[in-house]
């Protein structure tokens, strides 16, 4: 089973003659475990396929299948529970990490186990291996405004990974990072890529934060243009 | 995990300061509550504390609180003698405004007669009246020492006790005097008037040559003697015997002796529906417009708490948070706000209410109503926020 199916994705926003089509036709499938990297310049529409994908934008033609589960076909598949979809299979991670500001490193990441059902001393525990793992075992009673930038976007993968998402998606996880920070938070995404069994989707401008991925998509004027394999 | 806590928790000191202000908004409410409760009980002190079944007052007033009444003396032995009356008691009372140390000094003088009910509440320092004339018992609001001497009129009083706070239905600190010493400061003319008045009837007794000499002085000490008389008292209480009628007994008094007699149930109606009611519509306007204020302020608390939280409110919803979870955390936060503010306002009055110029009475059940619309408008107000926050999408989470 893929972990991503996407048949024709087409998004246009607007209605009758004011329509941008920000997507058209994306088709491709991905492997749990693959890592793939969505490249192109600014408005190209990677981000738009990442937010179809992570259930946020609803894609105006095509389909979408995660984890076996069609989540859209031309428009919202009906009865489908998008935030329980996003709560169980879909991990996100943001370009400014996006951590809740009034939580502690460990309180963001229990906050995303505890929303899916875990009890709290279950998420407390999860939460503590988590960090541990991504070297912030020191850090979990640290606000984020006491963080560094790296530390910020580990504490975001930590939250990501909580709930075992079959499908990670990565909107410009390095552009608030430097270069050192940003090649350790792409290693990281890699080894977890293949440890969880996770698919991960990480859409970035930068080039060269892209080695060792499995697959490489270009997005230019909305379409796919170029996919290359590793 | 609960996100309201840690919200306050994060931003304590701006929660904190934000509380105090809606407290003390909050206080000024439980205080306006407090100061209508305690018109009412100044309102009623005096009727409580006397505990007359029915008030003879003036016919055709509705004295002696409302309005001036005043009736002979002697209509207590009249009265006295209606089947159903166990005892009677008249009294004699004005506002009376002196100098002391320099400042003026209000208070309440009722004069009463030693030999009937009326007099002082209990006694808490020195001793009840016990000559006729020229001692006095004040309430301890006074703050006049024992043995102090105050002149009223054109005698001087000595303090000989200090009663419980006893206040009249205008707020002012209750004195008790003999009955008889009261009538004297009321309705004794002063020296010259006396003497003017004196003159006067002289010249006109005199004037009147069909009287002989002996005649004529003893017209002129009997028209003396009806002008300066100050057997006046402004009401008689009537204690019934038990098993009385009391409408019968009302009727009785009134049929007889040209005079109105109020029951101690109108008496109350008299004074807390009609002396306080433009009071009461005040203070409660007042309140209603600070609680439409504290809403607001509220309100607008929690929506622009909820629009700074805009990026967090839609990172839960991307990472799958129920709605209630983000309903959660604004309804919270909104009640924590309330209970705290509440508190505070209730802690500041709690401390201070004794300060207050006019007596302010805390009864729960206000207390109790006042919380409960408090968490009424917490939760009407943390609707805004509400729906801010229920309107955000997901997608607000993406981008720098």
């Amino acid at each position: 089973m893929f972990a991503i199916e996407v048949d024709n994705l087409t998004k246009i926003y607007g209605k009758g003659e004011t329509t941008v089509t920000a997507l058209q036709d994306a088709t491709f499938k991905v492997r749990p475990g693959e890592l793939v990297a969505i490249l192109g310049p600014s408005g190209s529409g990677k981000t738009t396929l990442l937010t179809c994908i992570g259930l946020i934008n609803e894609p105006t033609l095509g389909t979408v299948v995660i984890d076996g589960t069609t989540v859209a076909d031309g428009g919202w598949h009906g009865g489908i529970d998008l935030k329980r979809m996003r709560r169980e299979k879909l991990g996100f991670i943001f370009q400014a990490h996006n951590l809740i500001p009034f939580l502690t490193a460990q309180e963001n990441v229990m906050i995303a186990l505890e929303i899916n059902g875990l009890t709290r001393n279950e998420a407390k525990k999860r939460s503590v291996e988590l960090l541990s793992a991504l070297n912030l075992g020191h850090r979990i009673n640290n606000y984020p405004s006491a963080l560094s930038g790296g530390e910020s976007q580990r504490v975001a993968i930590a939250r990501a990974l909580a709930n075992r998402p079959k499908v990670i998606l990565a909107d410009e996880p390095t552009a608030a990072l430097d270069t050192e920070n940003g090649k350790n938070v792409m290693d990281l995404l890699k080894k977890l890529a293949v440890e969880n069994h996770s698919a991960i989707m990480v859409v970035t401008h930068d080039h060269r934060m892209v080695d060792g991925f499995d697959r490489i998509f270009t997005v230019s004027d909305g379409r796919i243009t170029d996919e290359k394999i590793s | 995990m609960n996100l309201a806590i840690r919200d306050i928790r994060y931003h304590r000191g701006r929660f904190i300061l934000t509380s105090i202000g809606l407290g003390l908004l909050l206080g000024v409410v439980i205080s306006m509550g407090g100061i209508y409760r305690g018109l009412i009980a100044d309102a009623l002190a005096i009727l409580n504390t006397n505990k007359a079944d029915i008030w003879v007052v003036q016919q055709g007033t509705s004295g002696p609180f409302a309005e001036s009444s005043r009736i002979p003396e002697e209509s207590r032995y009249r009265i006295a003698a209606v089947p159903g009356v166990a005892a009677v008691s008249p009294l004699a009372f004005q506002t009376i405004q002196i100098e002391r140390s320099g400042k003026p000094f209000r208070f309440f003088l009722i004069g009463y007669g030693l030999d009937s009910f009326g007099g002082p509440p209990d006694i808490i320092a020195g001793r009840n009246i016990r000559q006729k004339h020229y001692e006095m018992v004040v309430a301890r609001a006074m703050r006049i020492e024992l043995g102090e001497k105050i002149t009223l009129g054109q005698n001087e009083y000595t303090v000989v006790g200090i009663s419980e706070n006893i206040v009249s239905s205008g707020g002012d600190p209750v004195a008790y005097v003999t009955l008889s010493d009261a009538q004297e400061i009321q309705f004794k003319k002063s020296n010259h008037a006396i003497r003017n008045d004196r003159a006067k009837i002289g010249a006109g007794v005199a004037g009147n040559k069909a009287l002989s000499p002996q005649q004529a002085e003893l017209l002129k000490q009997n028209i003396i003697a009806a002008t300066e008389s100050t057997h006046t008292v402004n009401t008689v209480m009537v204690r019934l015997v038990p098993g009385a009628d009391l409408k019968e007994t009302q009727e009785r008094i009134e049929r007889w002796n040209r005079l109105r007699a109020i029951s101690d149930a109108e008496q109350t109606a008299i004074l807390a529906k009609g002396m306080i009611e433009k009071a009461r519509m005040q203070l409660g306007l007042f309140r209603v417009i600070l609680l439409v204020i504290s809403g607001v302020i509220i309100s607008l608390i929690i929506y622009t708490s909820t629009l700074d939280k805009i990026r967090v409110i839609a990172t839960l919803k991307l990472i799958g948070s129920q709605n209630r979870v983000i309903i959660g955390m604004i309804l919270q936060q909104s009640l924590l706000m309330g209970v705290l503010a509440y508190g505070i306002g209730y802690l500041v009055i709690l401390l201070t209410y004794e300060k207050f110029p006019r007596r302010i009475v805390l009864e729960a059940f206000d207390l109790q109503m006042l919380f409960v619309i408090v968490m009424a408008i917490c939760t009407i107000s943390s609707f805004v926020g509400i729906r801010k926050a229920l309107k955000v999408e997901p997608a607000e989470a993406l981008g720098g």
